[in-house]
């Protein structure tokens, strides 16, 4: 079902009512994950929170910045934080910054800025233009731009995961081994001039797809795995573990972060997109999560994937392709789990039952290394030892 | 007539000693040697403390292996030999002519003659076609151009339609097809005896009892990555105690230890340094500005051979689900390596010579002969995919430069060039055919029948050592092997391994077309288990 269907079929107005034998691809207020300025404003409550609560989780380091919830590029509201922008802008006059419609995807609306008057014009450029500015549709955010990626033959990349959620209460997520990542077709080059280049910085396929060079074969598309071998055999084993494992790391957040507001109707499940860019630091950054990830396919390998994708997001959510049941315990056995793995099971976890399978043998799959849930010392992140 | 063992070990010494002479290794060796003795001029009184009092004659010689040892020039020496004794073939008797040196039988430098004559013929009649000269003079605000946009060469599209690749495989192929040796009478009537493949030409190749025996470390009761790293065998076992192995020969520093060590695979971690060790680069920095004069020679002029990489790149690297990435590093690599004249050294060694071009004009007059290319290597389409799995290991221009020289003068001139050496295409291809013939003769039967002939579906994959066939960490996995046992028999023996595993598929079709469509994706194919299933655990 679209988004569109689904905001009817949960809508008070039609007044229908799931069935038991009825499921649906998306929770009824995803949006609280999947628009930009939602998922911004999620996380931000909920590192707060667990600042109030004391804990360790939210600790900062000497900058005041959360050593483990940083990872989302610093983001605002606009028009409504015009002003905290703005002071953070003359804190850092050279930096450049991302806009993005809050409620577009594939990369339609989204342009580079590096100067004030730019937003001032666009501003005044879009009052004029019509009168429904103002409603929260035509919001836009404003995010720091990552300017220092991770290159790879000096070219940009974002990497696209596909992230399954049964239930949000108790929080049970997987997450699916075939990512890819998509890279620019033209060379980055953080020079301003090029700032208007959108070749240059957007990797969406989308967008990628216009360019002269979009090939046609491969669509500029790599598999985790090739990062995976690429970022051990030139940078060694440590920080490449480390890398996927902060990645796993920042998917449970974010998701942890929205798990209270969200509407964990029993007929839902949601396979999301995200995406995430890496620096040249080997640090993740969430830019944003889609509801509905591109499912259509630019080549034969991706026809490949989007086909067994789709075939395993099913297995979980409709087990043994029998009529489905929504009143059923939502854990599937390891078999019946395809490419996907379990990346966090909140009752496992707080029963601290056995995290048999959450970890693989070299600890490259899912969860964070040792320390930080030593240092944390709280039950639910018995999954992180 | 064979040497006698102490005059062949004698004529080994000497050749190194010679070849070492004229390496960097030996003017820093001596640079060194004389700072030193500056030093201890200008700071006697320490020099006295340190060293012995004064230098006596008698013990002078146990003395220098003393500081080599302590200095750590005892390992580079050592490396520096290694390196040597793998590259360059055991000495012939000093009266023999060079080209025994190159390739002893002369049917087959016959052979490579003509073919590199038609190579030749071919790139000389594309240059009058299209009217481009082989090598021109690039004017200023070119080269600035090139310059700017040295690391995005990809992006630009110059319009190659009128190139063509000089050559493919499946035409190298028809030439190794008809090689023939004159001294040998094959009879027309195929017998039990004859050799039913492709290949015609009696060479000696191993068995598999020999390569059992040859590549004993891969056998069943040997830890192997790329089997027993695997999610369901614990680390403890063997991955761990490997990995640590790695970690020491890497301190160590010791190439022949290193060499040794890979036949058991590496560990992607430490797979850049250990073939680094192996091949014995260490980027220092004459090296460094070796390759950016290499790189100025490529902004200053324009060669014809860079369009047919150009072209090479576009066709094969650039359309690759693993490569694409690094199509701009491709072109750095390659076009450096085609101006490079130290890989000409390469041709004292491989029965190939390198293509000779006249200044205009002075057609045929020695005096006037220029190599052409200057690295004296003509790429082929596919060429590049030799440099492509490189790519995921080093990131920088210049040392990935460096492994690339080295394992296209130590391997792969091997895949393209008429010889009879063990590891030369011919010997893999008959290598290849006659274990399918021995082992799996059904098979070969049948596919020969239909006129599949298994050669002609596995020949384009020993040419590229299977580089752009198989997924790129099974690829590394083979390489590390190649590394290994400094052969490349391994392919031939991989090759069969890949028709064996598809064997029953293979007994079912009935055209070359579908045979080919069974074994068109190997990138799902695991290298290590089928070779050790094909070595070892086939009852012969």
């Amino acid at each position: 079902m679209s988004i569109q269907t689904i905001r009817n079929v949960f809508s008070v107005e039609t007044g229908y009512r799931l069935s038991d034998d009825q499921i649906v691809n998306h929770f009824p207020n995803h949006y609280e994950l999947t628009r930009k300025d939602l998922m911004v404003k999620n996380i931000k409550r909920y590192r707060k929170e667990l600042e109030k609560e004391g804990s360790p989780l939210a600790e900062k380091d000497e900058n005041g910045k959360y050593i483990y919830l940083d990872f989302v590029p610093v983001t605002f509201m606009l028009p409504a934080d015009y002003n905290l922008f703005v002071e953070e802008f003359r804190k850092n006059p050279s930096s450049t910054w991302i806009m993005k419609p809050c409620g577009k995807a594939q990369g339609k609306g989204i342009f580079l800025i590096n100067k004030l008057s730019q937003i001032k014009k666009w501003s005044r450029d879009s009052k004029t233009s019509s009168f429904v500015s103002q409603s929260s549709k035509e919001a836009y955010v404003i995010s720091l731009y990552i300017n220092n990626p991770l290159l790879i033959g000096g070219k940009k990349f974002d990497l696209r995961l596909y992230v399954l959620v049964s239930t949000y209460r108790p929080l049970r997520c997987y997450m699916y081994k075939l990512g890819f990542c998509r890279f620019c077709t033209v060379k980055y080059t953080p020079s301003t001039s090029e700032l208007d280049n959108m070749f240059v910085h957007l990797t969406n396929v989308a967008i990628q797809k216009h360019g002269d060079d979009y090939n046609h074969i491969h669509g500029g598309k790599w598999t985790v795995s090739n990062l995976h071998l690429y970022l051990e055999s030139t940078r060694g084993k440590e920080v490449t573990n480390k890398l996927f494992n902060e990645i796993h790391w920042i998917i449970v957040q974010s998701l942890k972060a929205v798990s209270p507001v969200m509407n964990n109707d029993k007929h839902c499940f949601e396979c999301y997109g995200y995406d995430i860019i890496i620096d040249d630091k080997l640090k993740p950054w969430l830019i944003e999560v889609n509801a509905s990830p591109s499912l259509t396919s630019s080549t034969a390998n991706d026809r490949i994937l989007k086909y067994n994708l789709i075939n395993d997001t099913l297995n979980i959510a409709v087990p043994n392709g029998e009529i489905p049941d929504c009143k059923w315990n939502k854990s599937p056995p390891k078999e019946a789990l395809g490419s996907y793995e379990v990346l966090y099971d909140e009752e496992m976890a707080q029963s601290g039952g056995p995290d048999r399978d959450l970890r693989s043998r070299s600890g490259q799959s899912i969860g964070i290394k040792g320390n930080r849930a030593r240092d944390s010392g709280k039950p639910v992140l018995t999954t992180w030892k | 007539m064979m040497l006698d063992q102490d005059s062949g070990l004698s004529l080994a010494i000497a050749h190194i000693v010679q070849r070492l002479k004229g390496s960097s290794l030996h003017s820093q060796l001596e640079r060194q040697a004389r700072n030193g003795l500056d030093e201890s001029f200008e700071d006697v009184g320490k020099w006295v403390s340190l060293h012995k009092p004064e230098i006596k004659l008698e013990s002078l010689k146990e003395d220098i292996k003393e500081f080599l040892k302590e200095s750590g020039w005892e390992k580079k020496l050592q490396n520096a030999v290694y390196s040597e004794l793998n590259v360059f073939p055991s000495p012939c008797h000093p009266a023999a002519p060079p080209e025994q040196m190159k390739e002893p039988l002369a049917y087959m430098r016959k052979a490579q003659g003509s073919w590199e004559k038609r190579i030749l013929k071919s790139l000389n009649s594309m240059c009058t076609e299209l009217s481009i000269p082989l090598a021109r003079k690039r004017p200023i605000s070119e080269q600035k151009e090139l310059l700017n946009k040295w690391n995005e060469m990809g992006t630009d599209e110059p319009d190659l339609s009128l190139f063509r690749p000089v050559y493919a495989p499946k035409d190298f192929l028809e030439v190794l097809m008809n090689l023939r040796n004159p001294n040998y009478e094959n009879g027309d009537q195929p017998s039990s005896r004859n050799h039913l493949g492709l290949i015609q030409v009696p060479l000696k190749v191993k068995d598999i009892p020999e390569l059992k025996e040859y590549f004993g470390e891969l056998g069943l009761n040997t830890g192997q990555l790329g089997i027993d790293d695997s999610a369901q065998v614990p680390p403890e076992l063997f991955e761990n105690e490997h990995l640590r192995i790695g970690q020491k020969v890497l301190t160590e520093q010791d190439s022949a230890a290193a060499q040794q060590y890979v036949r058991q695979g590496c560990p992607t971690a430490l797979r850049a340094e250990l073939w680094a060790l192996i091949l014995n680069i260490s980027n220092q920095p004459e090296d460094i500005l070796y390759y950016e004069q290499l790189k100025s020679n490529v902004i200053q002029h324009d060669l014809l051979v860079d369009s047919l990489i150009y072209k090479d790149v576009k066709l094969t690297a650039s359309n690759d689900d693993y490569y694409f990435v690094f199509e701009d590093y491709l072109y750095q690599v390659l076009f450096c390596f085609s101006r490079d004249t130290s890989v000409l050294e390469h041709f004292t060694y491989s029965s190939a010579t390198p293509p000779k071009s006249y200044i205009r004009g002075k057609l045929g007059m020695e005096e006037y002969a220029v190599f052409y290319p200057p690295s004296g290597v003509i790429p082929f389409h596919g060429f590049s995919m030799y440099v492509a799995p490189l790519c995921f290991l080093y990131h920088e221009p210049s040392k990935l430069y460096q492994i690339f020289r080295e394992m296209y003068v130590r391997f792969f001139f091997r895949l393209h060039s008429i010889s009879s050496h063990p590891s030369g295409i011919v010997s893999l291809c008959l290598l290849f055919e006659t274990l399918l013939q021995t082992h799996l003769p059904q098979l070969f039967y049948h596919l020969r029948e239909i006129g599949a002939q298994p050669l002609r579906i596995s020949f384009k994959w020993m040419v590229r050592a299977f580089s752009g066939y198989l997924a790129t960490d099974q690829l590394l996995l083979l390489w590390d092997r190649i590394l290994g046992y400094n052969s490349l028999e391994i392919l031939a023996v991989l090759a069969a391994a890949v028709f064996a595993f598809r064997a029953v598929n293979l007994m079912e079709v009935t055209s070359l077309a579908a045979a080919e469509a069974v074994l068109a994706d190997l990138s799902t194919l695991k290298v290590m288990p089928l070779l050790q299933i094909f070595l070892f655990a086939t009852v012969t």
